[in-house]
């Protein structure tokens, strides 16, 4: 079965490793839906959330043969309920003296912010996962959407532990 | 105060400390400066090759037959380019090498400088790992872990680029003591559960085989192998990459399974209940059509890679190890069985197994027309010059020729462009070999499409004392593409006649390159020339071996096909079931 698949890699921040990652999907024939970057806790560790669709299979071999790569560290897959999963948008919506409210009254019912204002646009900011992000960009898709910028996804498991709390030094 | 050097002094000690013998080169601009020290190293001896690709073979050969780590060097942009299909050919069948490559000043990368050109990136898909050094302080540590990687766990191609400036640079040198790499832990041990489950499956099979592969070979675990079917009774089958890795013409050995396996290697996979696959990929040209492969067998994979395991065939039994450890660990645990009164009988199958060896041996026609049968030449080929050589091979029909009618009984005599396949690898590999095994009669079996891709090595072989034997197979053709038009293109063969029965002769090739060369085209004459050959020591030697164009390499199972579509002959398929 074909499944959505959130992988959190651990690597170590050293030049071409993203080259490394995103060379080993394409090459393998594995698509990346999105990808998200950036140092951790940790100096010299950086954390990607990659989200790939696959099937079941696939996504084995994409967690071993990532596992082969020298500069990658630690792997995890993330599971939709037993984490946390947020994704930003900064998104442009069309607005008139008429639309203006009811666009203030969605913003404000996502629970987004309004981040910068011009006469005939609002430029909002949200963040969410996936779902709220797309039901809210849909009831704002009549008013007119001029311009959409999205991150990839980041996510983090629920509950204490960390992905890198054990040395990884040592490991 | 610590003794200041350049990087190209450091360069030259870590190679050194890391123990290297031999390096296959050809300097340039970027690369010049570690060409300056390597002249006084006492240690290492650098053999000037004419053609990159030949140093990065050379590398290749010299690792599977010595079963160190091979080291070739280039220059930037296209002498590093021309390193890549030895390194893809590396990757693709493990061969633990190092590539030493120059860049241009770290001022000048990404500047479109001239020879530039960015092989860190190109070759991140063909190497186990790389690495881009630009500050003289890393390379000794760039080399230690360079060498650490490509020999340990499944060997593997790593390259190492250097900028000129960093040669150039001052620094001191530290050798590091031991390799620590956070995201680099091969598991070697296996699991001892999953040994114990798979001696289990082992001993209650009905028709087991051990399907073994070049891992065998790399993790010098011929012997345990060898000990493990004498205790079981198991059949073996080794695949392209394993010849030698269990002696040919032991009982127990069908031969190399796949596209050109005997009939037995491939029904006994085909109708086995159990799969004992050790150090082996599954690949496409042993398993044929996968959904067809060994399909009432349960398997067991052994590999150093867990990422193998469960790729193309779904596991019973996945143990992730060192083929040695997991061999040792396998017998011991079969032994436990046994004494705990296991009795597993294998009689019916290898009554099976051997009515397909009797009924379907491997073996050729000899042509009408009096002309010579390539399959006879490697037959006395093989038969004069002994199991104690080591032979090269390229690809194509030259090479399956030779895995099939080679008699071999040691592990690293065989050479050969598996995976990749890569034409031109014989000549190179052979001197590499050579060079690594002076003692060792070395051949390289050769088609003459190979040949003409890297044959200028001669020139280097006859220059450096490296006196290796070239058995040319010349029919003329691009002789496995030619058998394809013939079997799938109705005759039609385009672009494959090379006209090389006339041009180049190759005895005036050889002899230009200061080598002796013969010529032979008929059976009468094959055992003397060959003969002829061994008795030259002092130099290389090229038999041009002139023979039939429409020799065809036989079983064979069509691309794509199932393996239980083996035909043995044109248009001659097995009958499979027994009747008894």
């Amino acid at each position: 079965m074909r499944n959505r698949h959130t992988l959190s890699v651990l690597v170590e921040d050293v030049p071409g490793v993203l080259a490394r990652i995103a060379g080993l999907f394409s090459r393998r024939g594995f698509n990346i839906e999105s990808l998200a970057v950036g140092p951790t806790e940790q100096a010299g560790v950086s954390r990607m959330t990659i989200v790939v669709s696959v099937e079941d299979l696939p996504r084995e071999q994409v967690t071993k043969q990532l596992n082969k790569l020298v500069n990658v560290l630690k792997i995890i897959e993330l599971d939709d309920e037993q984490s946390v999963q947020r994704e930003l948008i900064l998104v442009k919506v069309a607005a008139t003296r008429d639309t203006r409210s009811h666009i203030l009254e969605t913003v404000q019912l996502f629970r987004a912010k309004v981040v910068d204002v011009a006469p005939d646009a609002v430029t909002i900011e949200a963040t969410g996962n996936t779902g709220k992000l797309q039901a809210m960009l849909k009831v704002l898709e009549p008013f007119g959407i001029k311009e959409l910028v999205q991150s990839g996804a980041v996510a983090v498991s629920r509950g204490t532990k960390g992905m890198t709390d054990r040395n990884l030094r040592s490991a | 105060m610590t003794e200041q050097i350049t990087g190209s002094e450091s360069l030259v000690r870590a190679l050194e400390h890391a123990g290297v013998e031999v390096v296959f080169g050809i300097p340039g601009g970027a690369i010049l400066p570690a060409y300056d020290p390597i002249m006084d190293s006492t240690q290492i001896r650098h053999i000037l090759v004419r053609h990159e690709q030949g140093a990065g073979h050379a590398a290749e050969g010299y690792a599977t037959a010595t079963g160190k780590v091979g080291v070739c060097m280039a220059t930037s942009g296209p002498g590093a380019t021309n390193l890549v299909t030895a390194i893809a050919d590396a990757y693709m069948d493990s061969v633990p090498i190092v590539a030493i490559t120059g860049q241009v000043p770290s001022a000048a990368i990404g500047t479109d400088a001239f020879q530039e050109a960015d092989i860190r990136g190109i070759t991140m898909p063909v190497t186990k790992h790389n690495y881009l050094i630009t500050d003289p302080d890393e390379i000794p540590q760039a080399i230690a872990e360079a060498f650490h990687v490509a020999a340990t766990g499944r060997p593997g191609p790593v390259l190492v680029d250097i900028s000129k400036d960093a040669l150039q640079g001052m620094t001191t040198f530290r050798w590091p003591g031991q390799v620590q790499l956070p995201g680099y832990k091969p598991t070697t041990t296996p699991h001892a559960r999953q040994v114990r489950q798979a001696a289990k499956m082992i001993v209650a099979a009905e028709r087991p085989v051990l399907y073994v592969g070049g891992g065998v070979v790399k993790a010098d675990a011929a012997e345990d192998l060898y000990r493990l079917a004498e205790l079981t009774g198991i059949p073996v089958v080794t695949t392209l990459m394993a010849r030698g890795a269990f002696p040919d013409g032991h009982r127990q050995n069908l031969g190399m399974p796949g596209m050109h396996g005997t009939v037995a290697a491939v029904g006994a996979l085909q109708q086995a209940d159990l799969l004992i696959a050790v150090g082996t990929r599954f690949d496409d040209r042993v398993t044929g059509k996968l959904s067809s492969f060994a399909p009432s067998a349960r398997v067991i994979h052994a590999d150093i890679d867990p990422a193998e395991i469960g790729k193309n065939k779904p596991v019973d039994v996945p143990i992730v190890g060192d083929a040695k450890a997991s061999i040792i660990a396998l017998t011991d645990a079969i032994q436990a069985q046994l004494d705990s009164g296991a009795q597993p009988d294998y009689t019916d199958w290898w009554r099976t197994i051997d009515h397909w060896t009797g009924t379907y041996p491997l073996g050729y026609d000899v042509p009408d027309d009096g002309s010579l049968s390539p399959q006879y030449v490697i037959e006395r080929l093989s038969a004069i010059a002994g199991p104690e050589a080591i032979y090269a091979a390229g690809v194509g029909q030259h090479q399956m020729w030779s895995a099939q009618f080679i008699d071999f009984q040691h592990p690293r005599t065989w050479l050969n462009s598996g995976g990749a396949g890569t034409m031109g690898y014989a000549v190179p590999a052979a001197m590499g070999a050579k060079v690594g095994r002076p003692d060792a009669t070395v051949w390289a079996v050769d088609g003459d499409g190979c040949f003409q891709m890297t044959n200028q090595e001669l020139a280097t072989c006859t220059i450096n004392d490296i006196p290796i034997k070239v058995a040319l197979i010349n029919n003329g053709a691009l002789g496995m593409v030619r058998q394809w038009q013939t079997l799938f293109y109705n005759e039609r063969y385009s672009n494959t006649d090379l006209n090389t029965h006339m041009f180049p002769d190759f005895v005036k090739l050889a002899e230009a390159y200061g080598c002796v060369g013969l010529r032979c085209d008929t059976a009468a004459d094959v055992d003397a020339v060959i003969e002829k050959a061994m008795a030259v020591t002092d130099r290389p030697v090229v038999i041009d071996f002139q023979v039939h164009k429409d020799a065809m390499v036989w079983p064979m199972v069509a691309a794509g096909a199932s393996n239980d579509d083996i035909q043995h002959a044109r248009d001659m398929a097995p009958q499979w079931a027994r009747e008894d």
